[in-house]
């Protein structure tokens, strides 16, 4: 089989052998046998470290859960600055979590966790940071300063979390680039190797937001409105 | 670059030894081979020891039996005492920090029971206990304001006149710059060796020794390196790891016969043994959870039908899974004492990488990642007074860079990477030999001797993977030489060193 690899501004087309194997076992053989300067990140092959995300056919994947066929065409992930073939820097995307303040802020000792609120955040917490979701998110390829998906719902793991007395502070970081630049376009969750929703937390934090008395900036501020300058919760929004 | 801590490895004991660290009002810096959270910590899946009696009567004191009993008197029973003792604490800090885990019905930390414990004593978060630890811990960090530099590869552990850790030279993985890190303390926090048996371990490819291999060099003293603790079933072809809990929940293990041969629930150890036995009689081993229907498959161990399905090509509904016991977990390291110090001045260590005298010659399950947590705390505390005493930053003593010989590139490393991984397998594997250990010695001799004839062909200074690999290479072969010398050293068979007479 023969796959075509992005590496810079060329393609190259490299030859296998016919088989059953994943992406990462082909980029493998590559680098140990045809061509030692290919560059790709790799690590548990298992799919839970999150670094070897990668693009085929114009899809996120993981390349370590992903099986290789004749003709694939693997790129870099989108939206990051590229480092070398298929290894991008994706410093910008993990300091989202830091400029989202995705952590608990103030620990209540009261709150009782039981089997069912565990199950409130269980998903989210399953996010193993590969970046995705940044890759094909169409508001963060025009606006490097949006928090992004895999931040924001790092933000909903924590808000939804009965041990977080003070969610106050993170609804606040999350107005301004967050929220309500996302358009709800649901790349996110269609490329998510752990099948999270990032739009659907967005979304819950919306809500969440309306209840801290916050409401959708887009809406009112053209004045003449079907709302007519009022927002949902019916208080002027000047 | 300057900084009162300097923490090389960002796993859940470089982060846990971070955020101490950072409590303690230092300056502090993480150094990582990759990112954050990419860590081997992330593959955890089964539990985190801690005699909480949630769910059954339990005790520290059963928790500190059932771990002595398990290191076959090669631990140290203060510092079991002082870990399980402080199991309790360092759950409920995890808990306080948004750790999800997973509850009973009143509200209570589940716990489940593994191997070797007297109790239901492991506290999970259903089957990725490592991964939603490791990224609390990084949330924390993040609250902290802790810094961390990505695409870090570390070279040598830096020392000052006096011969006093004073700091690190790494490879900066982007540039290919070389860059000098200077600090009051270093920690190292770099993970363990499994790597070194190259396609015979479970795993991450990062796991090969280079904080060990830096340590030794810097003149710190290594610990039982013999104890290599083989997982029984690694899949066959790719030696990722199916979970303990397929036999747990009641898989069978087959020889091409169809037949049992051995106890599934025994000790791995004693179970890797039952297994290379058979494979040395010519037999093929499988792994059978057909029996327990795919409803079951589906809902309880989803993960490994779906490595199964993609690494071996069966369906474990249907088929039954190839698989082989491969290199999992190391327990020697860098030899620390109470305080998580090395015998070289303001060098310490935690994780795997570190020998804090817990796991002796065989780890019970859900003990690492109680480890990694409160030896990673005590080693960012310790290290955090330590800096505090100091009073300035030390002016590091020459290093020779070993990037700076000449190498003519003329064998290639990539086979013999794969030739180390197979001799290590065959020679210094589940059942040992003095003659084989001896041979096994030789030949990794010379492999050693080939060093110069090797290099990188990769001429590029950004992101060169073909030197780091290269780089890596060379601590496998330093890490390697000191397992087969340290199972030289022991004759009698102990926990994971099991020799055969001849």
């Amino acid at each position: 089989m023969k796959i075509t690899i992005k590496r810079g501004d060329s393609y190259e087309i490299y030859e296998l052998e016919d088989g059953s194997y994943t992406l990462l076992e082909a980029l493998n053989k590559i680098k140990r046998e045809i061509d030692n300067t290919l560059s790709f990140s790799s690590g548990c092959r298992s799919s839970v470290c999150g670094s070897c995300a990668m693009r085929v056919n114009e899809k996120e994947v993981l390349a370590c859960s992903y099986k290789v066929q004749d003709g694939d065409s693997v790129e870099p992930l989108n939206n990051m600055p590229v480092v070398r073939d298929l290894v991008v820097d994706m410093d910008k995307s993990y300091e989202m979590n830091v400029k989202a303040k995705a952590w608990i802020k103030s620990f209540n000792d009261e709150a009782v966790l039981d089997h069912e609120a565990e199950k409130i955040n269980e998903v989210q917490s399953d996010c193993i940071l590969c970046g995705s979701c940044y890759s094909s998110c169409p508001v963060y390829a025009v606006n490097g300063e949006f928090l992004g998906p895999f931040s924001l719902t790092r933000v909903w793991k924590y808000v939804s979390d009965k041990r977080e007395n003070d969610a106050a502070e993170k609804i606040e970081t999350i107005q301004t680039n967050g929220i309500w630049d996302c358009t709800l376009c649901n790349n996110c969750t269609v490329v998510c190797p752990q099948n999270i929703s990032s739009k659907a937390d967005i979304e819950k934090l919306r809500v969440r937001s309306s209840m801290f008395g916050y409401s959708d900036p887009n809406f009112g501020s053209f004045g003449g409105g079907f709302d007519g300058g009022f927002g949902f919760d019916g208080s002027p929004s000047f | 670059m300057k900084t009162d801590v300097l923490i090389i490895g960002a796993g859940g004991a470089g982060l846990m030894a971070a955020i101490a660290a950072k409590e303690e009002g230092v300056d502090v810096l993480v150094l990582t081979k990759e990112y954050p959270t990419r860590s081997q910590t992330c593959m955890a899946q089964g539990g985190m020891n801690a005699a909480l009696g949630n769910v059954a009567e339990d005790s520290v004191e059963s928790h500190i039996q059932n771990t002595l009993k398990s290191a076959h008197g090669e631990a140290d029973e203060e510092s079991i005492r002082f870990m399980c003792s402080e199991a309790i604490n360092a759950v409920e800090y995890l808990d306080s920090i948004g750790v999800c885990f997973s509850r009973t019905g009143d509200g209570k930390i589940a716990q489940r029971r593994l191997g070797g414990a007297s109790a239901p004593r492991a506290c999970y978060a259903q089957d990725y206990t490592g991964l939603k630890i490791l990224h609390t811990l990084y949330d924390r960090a993040n609250a902290l304001g802790i810094k961390f530099v990505n695409d870090t590869f570390l070279l040598e552990v830096l020392k000052d006149e006096d011969g006093k850790a004073c700091g690190a030279k790494v490879l900066d993985i982007r540039s290919g710059e070389l860059k000098t890190y200077i600090a009051k303390t270093v920690i190292l926090a770099t993970g363990g060796y499994s790597r070194i048996y190259d396609k015979y371990s479970t795993n991450s490819t990062a796991s090969s020794g280079d904080g060990i291999a830096a340590a030794l060099r810097a003149g710190a003293k290594l610990k039982d390196m013999e104890f290599v603790q083989f997982h029984p079933t690694g899949l066959k072809n790719s030696s990722i790891l199916i979970s303990e809990s397929a036999r747990g929940e009641g898989g069978y293990l087959l020889n091409s016969k169809g037949e049992r041969f051995t106890d599934e629930l025994a000790p791995r150890d004693e179970v890797s043994r039952a297994i290379d036995e058979q494979i040395k009689k010519g037999e093929d081993i499988f792994l059978d959870i057909r029996h327990l229907g795919e409803q079951f498959i589906d809902e309880g161990l989803p993960q490994e039908r779906k490595l199964a399905k993609l690494y071996e090509n069966v369906d474990p509904v249907h088929d039954l899974i190839p698989i082989k016991p491969v290199a999992h977990y190391t327990m020697g390291g860098i030899a620390v004492d109470h305080r998580s110090q090395t015998n070289v001045e303001r060098l310490y260590a935690c994780g795997e990488c570190a020998n804090h005298n817990v796991h002796g010659a065989n780890r019970l399950g859900g003990n690492s990642l109680l480890e990694i947590v409160v030896f990673g705390r005590e080693a960012g505390r310790n290290a955090a007074k330590t800096a505090k005493e100091v009073e300035s930053l030390s002016v590091p003593a020459h290093t020779e860079c070993f990037l700076d010989r000449e190498f003519t590139n003329t064998v290639d490393f990539y086979k013999y990477k794969e030739k180390i991984g197979n001799l290590l397998y065959n020679k210094v594997g589940i059942v040992r030999k003095k003659s084989e250990l001896k041979s096994a010695l030789e030949e990794l001799e010379m492999v050693k001797s080939l060093l110069p004839q090797m290099g990188w062909s990769d001429s590029s200074e950004i992101y060169n993977t073909n030197k780091q690999e290269f780089l890596e290479f060379r601590n496998i072969v330093e890490v390697s030489e000191v397992v087969i010398q340290s199972a030289l050293g022991r004759d009698e068979s102990c926990g994971a060193h099991y020799m055969e007479a001849e």
